[in-house]
């Protein structure tokens, strides 16, 4: 086990955790945001540099700072660590030009795109990016094409996380798609258009930041605060059958896999749940998902709160803003 | 005449074949390793020599391969970088078509030392015609025994294999260069762990430049304290300049580390003064990579010392007033040069060749230079010139491997020194609408700007 410290707070976390899955154990404004690092894909992470954080002391046994800010999704704690996130005004104006970066060939598709109101790069360009943009240049384009039978690549709205190719190589056996091409003229593609076609292909959606990758069967369909979510499942041979159905009243617009407060699918579902299954009757409701309060699409939302859990959670909360350790965890986390 | 350890024989006729080769010396390093050195001893001896890595970085080359992990016992390897698309340096490419077997020498004896069986070279794709050159030069190496099974009677063998790129200057990053070498596409790896500990097939790798490699004969041979005698401080022995520009003999030179800068571009030894009777206006020392310098900063450091060739005396003053030795491309430019359009075509060749993994580095340079091509052509303005600092300083150290770092250095460097001609393009547009705008005037600043001459 080692011992991090992040922000004047210490946790202790097993060898070879990322520090930012350290910051997550501790929660709140300081962990780093991140946009490629997905924690159940293999050599995902250090690309997007949005998670970059200072470590000013490497390790009890070598105090000495790194020289340069590293990627915290992708560097391992070392016993004794000192991690600065929020508290370095070095780390906040990286966070803000790395924001920058994204944004400048990234189209302004909001008003038309479906990720609006879930997208990673909304929430991080409204929490650590600049109100106006400096960028007066064209931008580069590419055309819309169907990657998939169901799905629709928008390459222009790409960030290149390069998720997308990790859960097509992850999740099948066959190498589907990657990425062709160098700098910003590179692209997710694959050889021939709809090529990709193997039964789990729809989570590459779920995995994307932005709106690159979309649903076709849900394009235009509504905004997502719009619909209510709830989670609900079935008898499915080939995957769990846990998914959210974002639904408008009787009708089921959109089926997806259930995400964890990072935004990152914990279970895979597979294409036949995902498209073919659109009515209320094929699935057993749970009931309504919890949303982050702060997500606009909890603005249309009712749930049950579970009051005592809801308090167990705010004490924690203050035992440790109050003092420098981490009390355990009272019981399972907040998500499914 | 200062010493020449490698390109002592260049001239010889059929110096590239192994029977002339080994009349003059050559191989006779790698009797001496594999017979009656261990691999410590020649690791010790490297060490001592100073010798710095020779492609840009300037790291001891002892101590880097010091860092080879003993303990796996996974299999070793050395691999050569033979990617040489730094802009402004050609010195590879004349070591390996002229002198092959110097190369091959130094690969048999360093990959003894590191404990590798296989060596490869990794080599730009455009070098082509060098790749066979090569294999020619290996194959004679196997048919006389120094290479194989059993080199020279001893349990010790080793295998070389050329490997050629196609035509990414990202894949001269040592870890993107592995990639590459795997099939994979040539994106740089994070780092830790190093290619030391995890590198070729996550098996511990050593990975070189061509001249790195081609000095351990000589270094071997003449054993540290005599290599160490050439150079000044901590650079030691001679180095290979890419000399190019407005000087009247551009080439290769092998100078003496330690040489001064004036002496270097003026005497008719070396580049034998600026060309047409013109005035120097800036130098880029090392390679596109490091910052430019202006006439009398190149000549003289900021204290008004004279500025020697080695890699302390050309990185004196960091970056507000210095530069670096880097690969040894040196540009000369003379008064007729433009230098926005020079940085102009320096961001273009960062843009092209990023990777594109890591958002500063793929956006930014790709911002550079689109300001840069604005303010070249005249639409540029006040603004911009801020606007380029800032980016690149956005860039710097927020990248996975330094081509971000090398694509904002130039931007940065040129509109520290010469910022009165960024904005004099901005406010003259008309004036600079032809692209050859300073070579009938060369461009006049109240800041004394010309040199001796």
């Amino acid at each position: 086990m080692a011992k991090v410290t992040i922000d004047g707070i210490e946790v202790e976390v097993p060898d070879g955790t990322m520090i930012l899955n350290a910051a997550r154990k501790i929660g709140g404004e300081l962990v780093p945001p991140a946009m490629c690092y997905y924690t159940n894909l293999k050599d995902s992470g250090g690309k997007c540099r949005v998670c970059l954080v200072k470590v000013s002391a490497g390790s009890a046994k070598d105090p000495r700072p790194m020289p340069k800010l590293v990627a915290s999704c992708r560097t391992p704690v070392a016993d004794g660590m000192v991690v600065q996130s929020k508290s370095s005004p070095e780390v906040l104006e990286s966070r803000k030009a790395v924001v920058e970066f994204l944004l400048i060939n990234h189209p302004l598709d909001c008003p038309i795109c479906d990720q609006a109101g879930e997208c990673d790069l909304q929430n991080l360009a409204y929490e650590h990016g600049a109100s106006n943009t400096r960028y007066e240049e064209d931008r580069r384009t590419f055309e819309k094409i169907d990657i998939g039978d169901k799905i629709k690549l928008h390459m222009t709205r790409c960030i290149l996380c390069y998720r997308c190719t990790y859960v097509a190589d992850q999740l099948t056996n066959d190498r589907v798609h990657g990425v062709l091409g160098r700098g910003d003229r590179s692209e997710i593609s694959t050889y021939i258009e709809k090529a990709v076609d193997n039964d789990f292909s729809g989570n590459m959606i779920d995995v994307c930041p932005v709106g690159a990758l979309t649903d076709k069967t849900f394009r235009f369909k509504s905004r997502v605060w719009f619909t209510n979510p709830l989670n609900a499942h079935r008898d499915c041979p080939k995957c769990s059958g846990r998914v959210i159905l974002w639904t408008k009243g009787n009708d089921v617009l959109r089926v997806s896999a259930r995400k964890d407060q990072y935004g990152e699918v914990t279970e895979y579902i597979c294409n036949e749940c995902r498209f073919d299954h659109k009515s209320m009757s094929d699935w057993t409701v749970e009931g309504p998902r919890h949303i982050e309060h702060n997500s606009v699409i909890a603005q249309n939302h009712y749930e049950r709160t579970d009051l005592l859990k809801l308090k167990k959670e705010i004490e924690r909360q203050i035992e440790f803003e109050k003092g420098v350790h981490l009390p355990p965890e009272p019981s399972p986390k907040l998500t499914e | 005449m200062g010493k020449k350890f490698l390109l002592e024989h260049v001239n010889v006729t059929g110096i590239e074949t192994l029977p002339v080769y080994q009349s003059k010396g050559g191989y006779s390093s790698v009797e001496k390793a594999v017979k009656t050195m261990t691999p410590d001893q020649l690791i010790d001896e490297v060490k001592a020599s100073d010798l710095r890595g020779r492609g840009g970085a300037g790291f001891p080359t002892g101590l880097k391969w010091s860092f080879m992990d003993r303990k796996s016992d996974k299999p070793r390897y050395l691999v050569v970088n033979a990617d040489e698309s730094e802009p402004g340096t050609f010195k590879d490419r004349y070591l390996m078509e002229k002198i092959p077997h110097m190369l091959i020498e130094g690969m048999i004896v360093s990959c003894f030392a590191l404990g590798a069986k296989t060596g490869y070279i990794y080599i730009r794709g455009e070098y082509m015609y060098i790749v066979r050159i090569l294999e020619k030069a290996i194959d004679e190496a196997y048919k006389a025994g120094f290479l194989g099974k059993n080199i020279l009677g001893t349990d010790f063998s080793c295998d070389i294999y050329v490997h050629p790129g196609a035509g990414a200057y990202i894949c001269g990053e040592e870890t993107a260069l592995l990639e590459s070498l795997e099939g994979k596409r040539g994106n740089p790896r994070l780092k830790p762990p190093f290619p030391a500990i995890a590198g070729l097939y996550a098996c511990p790798t050593v990975v070189n430049n061509v001249e790195s490699i081609a000095a351990v004969p000589t270094i071997i041979n003449l054993k540290a304290d005599k290599y160490k005698e050439v150079g000044i401080g901590k650079s030691a022995g001679t180095k290979l300049i890419s000399a190019s520009g407005h000087i009247n003999k551009p080439g290769i030179y092998e100078i003496e580390l330690g040489l001064p800068v004036e002496e270097f571009i003026y005497s008719d030894e070396y580049c034998g003064g600026i060309w047409k009777g013109r005035k120097l206006k800036a130098v880029v020392a090392g390679g596109s990579s490091v910052p430019i310098l202006p006439a009398e900063l190149i000549l003289k450091t900021s204290k008004g010392e004279p500025r020697l060739m080695t890699y302390e005396s050309l990185a004196d003053g960091g970056f507000v007033s210095g530069t670096m030795l880097g690969s040894g491309g040196f540009i000369v430019m003379d008064e007729t040069t433009c230098i926005v359009r020079n940085t102009w075509t320096f961001a273009r060749f960062y843009h092209h060749e990023s990777c594109g993994q890591c958002s500063p580095c793929r956006e930014g340079t790709g911002w550079m230079e689109k300001v840069l091509h604005r303010i070249e052509h005249g639409h540029g303005h006040m603004e911009d010139i801020d606007l380029l600092v800032s980016v690149a300083r956005k860039i710097e150290g927020n990248t996975i491997c330094p081509l971000g770092d090398a694509a904002a250095w130039p931007v940065a460097a040129a509109i520290r020194h010469f910022r009165e001609e960024f904005e004099y393009h901005v406010k003259y547009p008309e004036r600079v609408k032809d692209p050859k705008h300073f070579e009938k005037e060369p461009f006049k600043s109240e800041k004394v700007l010309t040199a001796a001459a």
